[in-house]
């Protein structure tokens, strides 16, 4: 069951198809939607889905997603009622693979070996720890061993001898954090990022997803004609945000996700041959 | 030494405490890099860079003539005989950091940081301030050397430190309020990170404690150890012999690890910290990491946190800015769990009083801060014989602290 995001990802290149990865704080807007919302990407388009676990003090993150997290710890969202949630999603879709999103403290207090069974039992694919870069990942040598995927961030600033020592570790894809700075600022630089990524990708199969700055249709076809996949967080969760209930947050979630699924797939096909 | 929270007992055993960190930046169990992967090569750029300089005798030279005579060191150790003749116990000896230029230990710090900036080349320098003393110190320093300086401060801790604000602007630094979280001391070094990762290529983070990532725990010890290391001498020389007890008080623990390290190896030297302890241990209502906190992960290290059983960093109370921190440096965590120094709360009431009686004792008007340090000598020279010596680190002066001291008494100004 693990493999979830290999076959994914292999999946996507036979089809010559951009991988769309959304990302949702858990239990934001509402607690009782994630699991509709999470059914809801996947039928506007999501390949994987990136679920952040909410944390009191974010640093990577802009305002947008810290303001979810604050919404969702007010409701006392927690990684049980997350995995719970990741279960109730598992019971109508097996396929779509999920990544667990966040920040080192909630999962150190709640026990590193009770975590990885229990994620994987429920589901969870993957694990992409902000805080957690390549030197300290023996910390959760326990989720590895339960088959959990390690994703790692690949930066800007991070030198080719980094590069090595995280390809070699990485699991299941690079997540190509586009501009050194936080989560939904405005500072996406298409250029740049195809030279990085093609950078990443020289010499490694692993696939290579691009996050950050990415929030419409335009920004996701400029950052994927190298890449595998993008990632789109704050600009989902803004829109989420202003959503007053359950059917709100799913018609938004169809307005939103659509039109990046179509010009995705528009123009994904030939470009990447053409990259090739 | 009892640990009802973690369950960890002192089992460590340790040979040299001046071995520590080791090259990962760890302290045993504590202390490490967790960090985003933007900031992991300027991290190790900067622990390459600091690794060369504090070998390098030029620098080395460098810091120790601004010490001599840009903050005024060597800070006098002075006998307050009023205060243990009051107290009717052991002798209680003031380290004064209060003297120092700026009016606190944090200079110490913020001159080293500044210059290894400059070495490096960076001309922009942040910085987070909880009491407003590191802001007030690195705006200092920046003013001196010429170099930028954008402080973040939380937007409670503005409304309380008013005066550190303006003296800041007046430096020629730029204030920014951080309105996130609890906008206090660590959320506005979350917003001092965010500005890091967004400007990281001119930009050098001056962190103000013994936290955040290695190597800041280590680097910013270094710097505040010349506290430690000239108490030391003063006592030989002054006294004859090493103090009984030291104490100091812990927020981020800058202070109390500048005067602990130098000591931390004589053995016969007891060490006792003064955490926050706020309206109370039993009231929640506190900042004592160590003393009711459990082993977790913040700002870039493992250590002792205050968070709730989600792993969420829970909002922090004292009456001192100060201290106001949910976390701790992971060297205190470290000495901690090995036992070799013990950590206690001392709450706002007792700290008030401590500052009342140093001042009516002996003409000083300690920080609220290092008035928790206060008090701790106060309890413990009360329990030890005359002849013994208490050493207790006055951190800070209290000028800043005036207004708060009378809006909490009632008195209008």
């Amino acid at each position: 069951m693990s493999c979830r995001i290999e076959k994914r990802f292999a999946e996507l290149r036979a089809r010559q198809r951009k991988g769309l990865i959304p990302f949702i704080t858990a239990g934001d807007p509402l607690p009782n939607a994630s699991v509709a919302i999470m059914h809801a990407l996947v039928d506007y388009g999501a390949d994987l889905i990136e679920l952040g676990v909410p944390y009191s003090d974010p640093v990577a993150d802009g305002p947008t997603i810290q303001h979810s997290s604050e919404r969702a710890i007010a409701r006392g969202v927690g990684i049980e009622q997350i995995l719970g949630w990741v279960r109730e999603f598992r019971e109508r879709d097996v396929d779509t693979p999920i990544v667990l999103m966040g920040y080192l403290n909630p999962l150190e207090i709640y026990g590193y070996r009770r975590f990885a069974t229990e994620a994987r039992d429920a589901g969870v694919d993957g694990v992409l720890l902000v805080d957690l870069p390549v030197e300290e990942s023996a910390t959760i040598a326990d989720l590895r061993e339960a088959g959990l995927r390690q994703i790692f961030l690949v930066a800007p600033t991070t030198t080719a001898q980094r590069l090595a020592a995280i390809r070699e570790q990485a699991q299941g894809f690079i997540y190509y954090v586009s501009f050194a700075g936080i989560t939904g600022a405005d500072q996406l630089d298409p250029v740049a990022v195809r030279q990085r990524v093609a950078r990443i990708k020289q010499g490694s199969d692993i696939p290579v997803a691009v996050g950050f700055g990415v929030r419409d249709a335009a920004s996701a076809v400029a950052v994927a004609e190298r890449a595998d996949a993008v990632v789109i967080g704050s600009a989902l969760v803004a829109r989420l945000a202003t959503t007053a209930d359950r059917e709100a947050a799913l018609v938004a979630v169809g307005g939103f996700l659509a039109p990046i699924r179509k010009a995705l797939d528009s123009t994904s096909g030939p470009q990447r041959r053409a990259a090739l | 030494m009892s640990d009802e929270a973690s369950g960890v007992q002192a089992t460590i055993k340790v040979n040299d405490f001046h071995a520590y960190p080791d090259a990962q930046g760890r302290f045993g169990n504590f202390g490490g890099v967790f960090m985003p992967e933007t900031l992991m090569p300027p991290l190790q750029e900067l622990t390459a860079a600091y690794l060369q300089l504090r070998e390098d005798p030029e620098f080395i030279a460098e810091f120790e003539r601004d010490l001599k005579h840009y903050v005024g060191r060597p800070s006098p150790i002075y006998h307050a005989e009023r205060l243990s003749r009051e107290t009717g116990g052991a002798q209680i000896l003031l380290k004064r950091e209060d003297l120092n230029h700026t009016g606190a230990h944090k200079i110490n710090n913020t001159i080293g940081q500044a210059l290894v900036a400059r070495r490096m080349g960076k001309r922009r320098i942040i910085a987070e301030t909880g009491a407003g003393q590191h802001g007030v110190a690195t705006a200092t320093v920046c003013a001196r050397f010429g170099l930028d300086c954008v402080v973040y401060m939380g937007a409670v801790d503005i409304e309380r430190q008013k005066i550190n604000v303006y003296r800041m602007k007046l430096l020629g630094a730029e204030v920014v309020p951080v309105v996130s979280g609890s906008q206090t001391l660590k959320d506005a070094l979350n917003e001092a990170m965010r500005d890091w990762v967004t400007n990281v290529a001119d930009t050098f983070y001056i962190i103000g404690t013994v936290a955040g990532p290695h190597p800041y725990p280590m680097m910013v010890r270094d710097f505040n150890a010349v506290v430690g290391r000239e108490a030391r001498a003063q006592m030989l020389a002054q006294f004859g012999r090493l103090p009984h007890v030291l104490t100091a008080c812990v927020g981020g623990g800058s202070n109390a690890i500048g005067l602990f390290h130098a000591f931390l190896n004589d053995r016969e030297v007891a060490i006792v910290g003064a955490e926050a302890a706020g309206e109370g241990m039993a009231s929640g209502r506190h900042a004592a990491s160590l003393s009711a906190g459990r082993p977790g992960v913040l700002h870039g290290n493992r250590t002792y946190v205050l968070c709730d059983d989600h792993g969420q960093i829970v909002e922090t109370h004292s009456i001192s800015a100060g201290l106001d921190y949910p976390g701790v440096g992971p060297e205190h965590a470290f000495l901690k769990d090995s036992g070799r120094a013990s950590y206690v709360g001392v709450s706002d009431e007792e700290a008030m009083s401590a500052f009342h009686l140093l001042a009516r004792t002996e003409g000083i008007l300690a920080a609220l801060e290092s008035s928790h340090a206060v008090a701790q000598a106060i309890k413990l020279a009360r329990d030890l014989p005359k002849d013994q010596l208490i050493l207790c680190n006055l951190s800070g002066r209290g000028d800043k602290d005036v207004h708060t001291i009378a809006a909490r008494e009632g008195i209008a100004l």
